[in-house]
């Protein structure tokens, strides 16, 4: 479907224009949610978006289905009461590199580890955008941040290697340069039964971008074109043309136990037990 | 009538458990009851304590303070809980406790409870059981009968005979004093 | 007799929750409040409800809200510093009117304090705990039996106002056990939150004529609608204006005080020819019943006013207890809370003095007697 039928269907309209800069990939990812969910076929009715507090977070807003912007870091935690509350519901969270692995990186990794049947959407732009540019646990080492005006100290977090260690069941990266397989990664994460993580590279031009002269817009999408190679290519590529290159794909995709299956089934089989 | 009963031994030995069917067979009695407990680390291993008031009216302060009676069935809650007592509180221990000093009432009994939960009943566990017996004898609160069936509605069905027997033995133990 | 049973403090929440029609519990085990969780977690699945032990206190609460938010009546309990570590998200609560009840089974702090023993420190921080201007509902009962009514009740104002309740209770009634006759399916009504009729236009935070709160439909019945803990029009949608934001703060307020005459519950005793007042609540009024039950019968004119509503505090109630008592005392478990909210009413009018400390010690009926005969000597 073009993006204007899908800004039609899945957007409401009447909050547009939305607060991103220009240049910003955040609504890239936002319309490949849309596709994927249309290609789905999903309900509106039945589609909960969940998000936290940062730039990505203020997606839900622009969203028309059941959407719920709640406190910095615990759109999980939310998603995690919605979902028990009804395993009907088809619940998506969408969070930012900060909200989700920062201050939230305890319920990811929880999140993680029950498999519940929720679908993690991390817009990760490598920089606390709302707040004016601070460093993220996603900032390269050496980059700067507001709070980091000499080079980040740390090491960054590798998501997917993160979200799999934790107990991930469905696990992908792709860029907002490689829509098509991130549109298919969004709907595989949703359709998967279990939790599925889709970490996506977002450029953030104005405060990550200049703060480390990674010039215009385009050209940092341009990077993230060429940087980044999916990762059965790059199992192929010799070591030389490895330097510098980056992965996207599915990484992890399987099938364990899902959380409130397990309850359910223990429930029933009690009751099947002691006849309450 | 207002009773406080503090009651204690060691954890595992189900002093806990003995306060609550004390203040359940205070419930089916129609009295009001309050029971507590210890709870932290004090409560695992070491000593174990729990508290039970029985009264015919409302209870309001609900901590009990000067026990009409205490029940200590190990020497380390004898130590850590045996003082304090009132003049006209009553005291029972089991037979292998050396009796606190500053206990503050000279009604002592002592029984040989753990001796007879693990040679007559063959089971230390039933301690808990022959203590309530003992309660029964040397109170006029319950009947037998009512007490009883308090302990009976928290044991477990096939442990009924054991208990019931514990029960006795504990009568038995004040009776042959008296 | 048969009906009338021993239970602790903590499974009377439990019982009175699961009346009230609680299917869905979140939390993270912190004594003395743990038995709360865990008898949840025995009972809820067996009733088609659903537990789970979340990784903190944060999540505990927020998982609560967004089950909420989904439709289905849910609860949190913690104590001391899990109630510190929920504050956020009792904020959130209030700016999106999500109804939910939240426990607080007070125990002595700063800190991880004293976890096993008896407080009521908490007072302020269930008021004002989290940031910014937010109305609140604490209701705090002295009895294994309040806490089952209580915990309706809370539910029930939780449901009727959209709003967190807070149930302060403390470690000495969440874990004595107490005789109880627990209330019959159908004697004590219960509130359920309107939801919109289907089909109709629903405008997400606008009052329908007639009513107190907006119309909160579950997630997935086709209200599409967005919530925020940004102040939002009420189209539910962030607003930055200034005048928005008074506006939507004035009815939050408004919809707890203008109904205080509803959500306000205490119990007065021996107050009519009363010289002095004993103000407390909580565990410490049955410190202060027994100490004036003697005080009578030695002949001294001695009352008890105790707030079962916290907050909203009883303002008109203590205003009239100012009007015709000489001096009050406000018994507490702490160093000085709920002393300064009746101070505040009672702006001099009488003698406003505290009667409490910092430690685990729950005042004795012997101290509450002394002071009164100071006072009254």
């Amino acid at each position: 479907m073009r993006s204007s039928k899908l800004v039609e269907k899945y957007f409401r309209t009447d909050n547009l224009p939305h607060l991103w800069c220009p240049g910003c990939s955040l609504g890239i990812a936002t319309r490949a949610l849309c596709a994927a969910v249309d290609e789905l076929g999903l309900d509106k009715d039945k589609t909960v978006i969940v998000s936290g507090i940062g730039c990505s977070s203020r997606a839900v807003g622009y969203l028309d289905f059941n959407t719920i912007h709640t406190t910095h870091g615990r759109a999980l935690a939310f998603a995690t009461g919605v979902k028990l509350a009804n395993p009907e519901l088809e619940v998506i969270v969408i969070s930012g590199d900060g909200d989700a692995s920062a201050i939230g990186g305890n319920h990811l990794i929880h999140a993680a580890r029950r498999n519940i049947d929720l679908t993690l959407l991390v817009f990760n732009n490598s920089i606390y955008g709302m707040t004016g540019g601070q460093a993220s646990p996603s900032t390269p080492q050496h980059a700067k941040g507001t709070t980091a005006p000499y080079g980040v100290v740390e090491q960054p977090f590798d998501l997917v290697k993160l979200a799999e260690g934790a107990g991930a069941t469905y696990v992908a990266r792709a860029t907002a340069y490689h829509v098509n397989p991130l549109i298919k990664y969004y709907k595989n994460a949703i359709a998967h039964k279990g939790f599925g993580v889709v970490e996506t590279i977002c450029i953030c031009p104005t405060y990550y971008g200049r703060q480390n002269r990674s010039g215009s817009a385009v050209e940092m999408m341009q990077r993230l074109k060429e940087d980044y190679v999916l990762n059965t290519n790059y199992e192929k590529m010799p070591e030389e043309q490895r330097q510098g290159k980056k992965v996207y794909g599915e990484f992890v995709n399987k099938i364990l136990p899902e959380y409130i299956e397990e309850f359910d089934r223990i429930i029933a089989d009690l009751k099947g037990e002691t006849n309450v | 009538m207002y009773k406080e009963f503090r009651l204690s031994g060691s954890g595992g030995q189900g002093v806990i458990l003995m306060g609550i069917i004390l203040a359940e067979a205070g419930v089916a009695k129609g009295l009001e009851v309050l029971q507590s407990q210890s709870y932290g680390p004090e409560a695992r291993g070491g000593a174990s304590k729990c508290d039970v008031i029985l009264s015919e009216e409302t209870i309001d302060f609900p901590v009990v303070r000067e026990p009409d009676f205490f029940i200590s069935i190990t020497q380390d809650s004898a130590d850590k809980h045996g003082h304090g007592l009132k003049e006209s509180s009553v005291a029972i221990f089991d037979s292998g406790i050396d009796i606190p000093d500053h206990l503050g009432t000279k009604n002592i009994f002592v029984y040989p409870i753990i001796e007879t939960a693990r040679t007559k009943l063959g089971k230390p566990i039933t301690a808990n059981i022959i203590t309530l017996g003992v309660i029964s004898a040397l109170t006029d609160i319950f009947s037998q009968e009512e007490l009883l069936k308090a302990i009976l509605s928290r044991v477990p069905k096939e442990s009924e005979g054991l208990n019931k027997r514990a029960f006795h033995e504990g009568i038995k133990l004040v009776n042959r004093d008296a | 007799m048969s009906n009338r049973i021993l239970m602790q403090g903590n499974r009377a929440c439990v019982e009175g929750a699961l009346y009230a029609g609680m299917r869905f519990y979140s939390g993270y085990p912190i004594t003395p409040s743990t038995e709360i969780a865990e008898i949840s977690a025995q009972r809820l699945p067996l009733l088609g409800g659903r537990f789970i032990q979340m990784e903190d206190e944060i999540s505990g609460i927020a998982a609560a809200i967004g089950a909420s938010v989904a439709g289905v009546k849910s609860m949190t309990a913690t104590s001391g510093p899990g109630f510190s570590l929920k504050q956020e998200n009792i904020g959130y609560a209030a700016m999106t009117e999500v109804p939910l009840v939240i426990v607080n089974v007070m125990r002595v702090g700063p800190s991880t304090g004293l976890p096993t023993a008896s407080s009521q420190a908490d007072i302020m921080q269930a008021r004002y705990g989290s940031h910014g201007d937010y109305p609140i509902i604490a209701l705090s009962p002295n009895s294994v039996r309040e806490t089952f009514f209580l915990t309706v009740r809370a539910f029930n104002l939780a449901e009727k106002y959209r709003t967190p309740v807070i149930l302060l209770t403390d470690e000495t009634i969440g874990h004595s056990r107490e005789a109880i006759v627990l209330a019959k399916p159908g004697e004590i009504e219960i509130y359920d939150r309107i939801q919109p009729a289907y089909g109709e236009e629903y405008v997400p935070y606008r009052i329908e004529p007639g009513e107190i709160v907006p119309r909160m439909p579950a997630y997935g019945r086709g209200f599409r609608y967005n919530m925020s803990g940004l102040f939002h029009s009420e189209t539910g949608f962030p607003s930055n204006s200034a005048a928005n934001a008074q506006e939507s703060s004035d009815r939050l307020f408004s919809k707890i005080y203008d109904h205080v005459e509803d959500i306000v519950t205490y119990e007065e005793y021996e107050l009519e020819d009363a010289d002095l007042a004993f103000v407390t609540f909580g565990s410490t009024s049955r410190s202060v019943m027994a100490a004036i039950k003697k005080l009578r019968k030695e002949g001294y004119k001695v009352g008890m006013f105790r707030a079962v509503t916290i907050w909203p505090s009883p303002v008109k109630q203590i205003k009239a207890l100012a009007d015709r008592v000489k001096h009050i005392v406000v018994a507490e478990m702490n160093r000085g809370q709920y002393v300064c909210e009746i101070e505040r009413i009672v702006q001099g009018k009488v003698p406003v003095s505290h009667l409490g400390r910092g430690n685990s010690a729950i005042l004795l009926p012997e101290e509450v007697s002394e002071r009164a005969k100071e006072i009254l000597k």
